[in-house]
């Protein structure tokens, strides 16, 4: 018989229970007569308090909560893909056949499909000794991933009973499994592990590849690598969603857990429908076939907010598990905190900094340290990279989630409102902006894109700090009076503003680009500002330099130079040579 | 027949203590007879084994320790609806106030809504037309959006939502059911007024279901009257198929309330005394908006907010940012320089509208002609204050032209009637024509076709337009 306790009192989502109950922390409890699903957040010797992950709404003093055992945790297995979830895992579209347009409370419903036989491949045979983490079977779970199924990572032993080939629901036994002690355990397609608790590896390896997303400012600028954890702070309306979308569209990751905490419902209707439509470039499968979505957006009940960073979390590791290059793309992270706060003043705790409890900084530091690239239990290679949006209150980044958030992450970038303003998009600042995978990162670009990868993107970067630094004279005395040798710098720099750094996501050529493209735009600018500043050293004016329409031919290559004809290329260096050659006759 | 408690154990502002209660429910309704004659309402906010926390909607006014007899109703609050509320008028509560005595209730309804299921929604994508250019150019309005005004006191938001509605409404070829709630929390009583005599006068007040709150009325009533308000929207739009424009005004009283309740049930403060709950909150009014798959009515919300001090990074306007989809932002520089509507182009943001505009919408330049304002109206800015350091005469040539075009734009772009009601076609050509106003290589958001189509250089003779000034001021 498992554990009870009666509500002794009610306020908001935080219940609390009178006397000893014998409950565990973090203990998943069923409350009430509709069986709302709690976890245990506080003990005391006379009290039990509980985060109820519902409405709260009809409750009454008296009713009985019962225990169910087990900490909060989520069912890992096929049909995670292709899905989209509450943030206790609960499907949604399961939840609506259930209770209509409205998520009503108290719905039942088993996380993963019980009844869909899944095709499956058994990799092991009796007599096979077999660690924690080892895989046992394999099934086609979409059309781009093959799910692997792994003995859980804390029991061992040795195969005394395989099913053969075939069709088989989550639950169905697969392997059986004699331990060192005797016993025995069976073996589905399907395992249970707490949310909070990180699924075990065998070691961590340091940053080495990055994570590609066809984003300019991302990949030549501030890359990321696989396994490596960004930040993306900003007000409203400068693009954090958009950003995270572009990334989990394009990025090379194999497989994409999109968290949708507290925001907004059409986002997430938006990213559903969108992702069914579009097509992976790499697999060529619709985008939804390696992504699965947590939505719990803001009008859902705060508890479950708190708890979906660490469902979506905990499903990425479990496809880590399996030697995929898993990306979360947490948004916004900012509400998880708020989600924090609020459950800390509803438990009178006392408060640090702007309200926020002072444990902020520690649940965020385990946040992003759960993501690397890791070795496995099964000696595979995967990775879990965290890119994580941050809603600044005001648009200030001196708050306490944006702060705390830039100590525990490597890439930082900043969004900017101003550019955002000028509808520069995307509005990640090039200034503020860090990443500090660059170095970890360099000898992959030499080796995969070229040599001269990151001397060049040096380059860009001084001709914008120049820009930059030159920009707080022009506001003060204009333009007109600096030296042409500034001023080529100035019209340089707006080529690699508009031509490089921003980039049209709704543009069938610009919304996702190549390394390679991105290296050979970079060359000719370079080689345009070179050729321009070998001019203007001979004394030419920057106005008979401008007289021609090359800059902003260079400034449009993103659009006339498809991403499949990097021959065309040729075809601008020429024109730069004929401009050279020009300027030189006309005036020289 | 339900037990009634006699007295109370403690008043506080606007709650009050209940012991010894038996079998009270979390958000239960409760009602008070004070007096044996005069009824309030109340909800019960917080429960401990037999203490209740009430909030009373009426306020505590009259109301003792000993003469006020307590009843549980046994369920949460729940409003009485029925199609009959077309045309009708209601205070905070929900109560008819029009003397047209009560509503046929066909259905009761949780006035505290659920959250709706994302896989049920309907990503929207239909645009509004509301006849205003900075709105439909810039940042335009799709059905089933939330879009609120962020305003200051004594900007003219109140006839700008007013002008929305009366134009959106009276669309050409709208042959839908359309039909308008409006809530006013705290407002004044010529705010509501002003309201009341413009749906008359559009003809339109039988599609109008208001619920008035008046700046005297209890403040505890506010926090009831926009989920009220909202769940008479959501049963119109998804039970009886109706296309919903929801007015809430003014969002800043509802959270000055909460602030209120908040602090004196003793609760830890956040943000500048408002509760940590203030995001939350929010979120589920605002997302009562939307549109769902198997219902063809629609939910558009309008929150009006006056930002306190006029500052946008305050909790209330900065929440509010973060929840809804874009914002309308409203300029006291703008108002100043009689613009009307006064609506500051670069902060103002549409979310939804790049999905519902365009090729088969509105027409196929539109997302470039938009973005290609933002910009150059942004460049106008960095002129504008060059010039005001080096002097006007100094700017180079092209920055003059920049002055140029942002006075144009802000004059006959941004600014426009009353009851000017543009077309989209208008507005589009409007801003090609002030566009001409630039050189072309300036245009550097637009794709080089759609320039080639539309794009007409306009000569500017600043020797004609500065004598044109000087006989304007004469």
């Amino acid at each position: 018989m498992s554990k009870t306790g009666i509500i002794y009192g009610i306020n908001g989502p935080v219940v609390s229970l009178k006397g000893n109950t014998g409950f565990k922390m973090s203990e998943m409890v069923y409350v009430g007569e509709e069986r709302l699903v709690g976890e245990v957040i506080g003990l005391t010797k006379d009290a039990t308090t509980i985060q109820v992950f519902e409405e709260t709404t009809g409750l009454k003093p008296g009713a009985v909560v019962e225990a169910s055992g087990d900490a909060l945790s989520v069912i890992l297995g096929p049909g995670i893909l292709n899905n989209i979830f509450d943030g206790i895992e609960r499907p949604l579209s399961e939840i609506a056949r259930q209770s209509g347009d409205y998520i009503s409370r108290g719905v039942s419903v088993d996380s993963l499909d019980t009844e869909k036989k899944w095709t499956v491949h058994v990799t092991v045979k009796p007599g096979d000794v077999l660690e924690g983490g080892a895989i046992i079977s394999e099934t086609q779970e979409t059309r781009s991933i093959v799910h692997k199924s792994m003995v859980p990572p804390n029991i061992r032993g040795t195969v005394t009973w395989t099913a053969p080939d075939g069709d088989y629901t989550i639950l169905e036994p697969i392997v059986r499994l004699q331990s060192e002690d005797g016993a025995e355990h069976t073996l589905t397609l399907c395992q249970k592990w707490p949310i909070r608790v990180p699924r075990p590896t065998l070691k961590r390896y340091p940053a080495s590849e990055p994570l590609v997303t066809g984003q300019r400012i991302l990949d030549t600028m501030f890359p990321i690598a696989k396994g490596g954890t960004a930040a993306v702070p900003g007000g409203f309306g400068t693009g954090k969603t958009m950003t995270q979308h572009q990334i989990a569209k394009w990025s090379n990751a194999d497989i994409i857990i999109y968290i949708g905490c507290g925001e907004r419902g059409n986002e997430m209707t938006q990213v559903l429908e969108e992702f069914q439509e579009l097509v992976d470039p790499k697999s060529g499968n619709p985008l939804m076939d390696r992504t699965a979505l947590i939505a719990n957006t803001s009008n859902m009940p705060v508890a479950a907010r708190e708890a979906s960073i660490y469902t979506g979390l905990t499903l990425a590791e479990y496809y880590r598990d399996m030697g995929y290059d898993v990306a979360i793309m947490a948004d916004s992270t900012s509400r998880w905190a708020e989600a924090l706060r609020e459950l800390s003043g509803r438990l009178e705790e006392m408060p640090a900094e702007e309200g926020f409890p002072a444990y902020l900084a520690s649940r965020l530091s385990a946040f992003y340290e759960r993501a690397g690239m890791m070795q496995t239990l099964n000696g595979l290679e995967g990775s879990v990279s965290i890119i994580g949006a941050v809603s600044p209150q005001g648009g200030d980044f001196s708050e306490p989630v944006t702060m705390n958030t830039k100590r525990f992450v490597r890439c930082f970038w900043g969004l900017d409102k101003s550019l955002a303003y000028a509808r520069h998009f995307p509005a990640i600042h090039w200034l503020t902006s860090y990443s500090e995978y660059l170095n970890d990162l360099a000898p992959w670009y030499k080796d995969h894109v070229n040599k001269n990868f990151i001397s060049m993107r040096n380059q860009l970067m001084a001709l914008l700090n120049q820009e930059s630094s030159l920009m707080e004279i022009v506001k003060l005395i204009g333009s007109d009076v600096l030296p042409d040798d500034q001023k080529l710098v100035l019209e340089i720099a707006r080529v690699i503003r508009l031509g490089f750094l921003q980039q049209n996501a709704f543009h069938k050529d610009d919304t996702c680009v190549p390394l390679s493209k991105q290296y050979q735009m970079m060359e000719i600018i370079l080689y345009l500002y070179r050729k321009s500043r070998a001019l203007v050293t001979m004394g030419m004016p920057m106005s008979v330099l401008k007289e021609d329409k090359i800059f902003d031919r260079v400034i449009s290559i993103k659009y006339d130079i498809p991403n499949d004809k990097p021959e065309m290329f040729d075809e601008y260096k020429k024109d730069i040579d004929r401009f050279y050659d020009n300027v030189l006759e006309r005036n020289g | 027949m339900a037990i009634e408690y006699l007295g109370l154990s403690e008043i506080n502002g606007p709650l009050v203590v209940l012991e010894g209660v038996k079998n009270a429910s979390y958000e239960e309704m409760v009602e008070f007879t004070i007096d044996g004659h005069e009824k309030k309402l109340g909800r019960i906010v917080a429960v401990y084994e037999d203490k209740a926390v009430i909030q009373v909607f009426e306020g505590t006014d009259n109301m003792s320790l000993q003469n006020t007899h307590t009843r549980l109703t046994g369920h949460p609050m729940e409003i009485g609806l029925s199609p009959e509320i077309l045309g009708r008028t209601f205070d905070g509560i929900g109560n008819p106030i029009d003397g047209l005595g009560p509503v046929n209730a066909e259905k009761r309804l949780n006035v505290n809504g659920l959250p709706l299921n994302p896989v049920t929604r309907k990503y929207p994508r239909n645009y509004i037309h509301t006849g205003i250019s900075a709105i439909d150019g810039l940042t335009t309005l799709i059905r089933g959006q939330k879009l609120p005004i962020f305003s200051g006191n004594g900007l003219p938001h109140d006839q700008l939502a007013a002008q929305i509605v009366q134009q959106a409404s009276l669309g050409s070829g709208s042959d839908e059911k359309f039909a308008i709630v409006f809530a006013a929390m705290g407002v004044k009583y010529d705010v509501a007024e002003f309201f009341r005599r413009t749906f008359e006068e559009s003809g339109v007040s039988d599609h109008v279901v208001m619920f008035l709150n008046l700046a005297n009325d209890p403040v505890v009533e506010r926090l009831i009257t926009p989920k009220v308000a909202l769940t008479a929207a959501e049963y119109l739009a998804f039970e009886q198929g109706m296309h919903i424009l929801v007015i809430l005004t003014d969002i800043t009283s509802f959270c000055e309330a909460m602030r209120e309740v908040s602090s004196s049930r003793g609760e830890i403060p956040s943000r500048k005394g408002y509760p940590g709950y203030l995001y939350s909150e929010l979120a589920t009014l605002y997302e009562r908006a939307g549109i769902v798959h198997d219902a063809s009515g629609s939910v558009t919300q309008i929150p009006i907010l006056t930002m306190p001090n006029d500052d946008i990074t305050h909790p209330i306007p900065d929440l509010t940012g973060y929840i809804t989809e874009g914002q309308i932002v409203l300029d006291r520089q703008l108002h100043g320089q009689s613009v009307y509507p006064p609506i500051s182009v670069l902060p103002s943001l549409s979310r939804l509208m790049k999905d519902g505009i365009g090729e088969g919408y509105t027409r196929g330049d539109h997302q470039d002609v938009a973005n290609q304002l933002f910009s150059c109206y942004a460049k106008v800015g960095d002129a504008r204050s060059l010039a005001s350091v080096i002097g006007e005469d100094e700017l180079s040539p092209i920055d003059k032209k920049y002055l140029i075009f942002g006075n144009a734009f802000e004059k006959e772009f941004i600014g426009q009637g009353m009851d000017e009601n543009r077309s989209m076609e208008d507005t589009l050509n409007k801003a090609w024509e002030l566009l001409g106003l630039l050189p072309r290589e300036e245009l550097d958001r637009v794709d080089t076709k759609v320039l080639d189509k539309y794009y007409h250089p306009t000569e500017i003779d600043l020797a004609a337009q500065a004598k044109a000034e000087a006989d304007a001021m004469n």
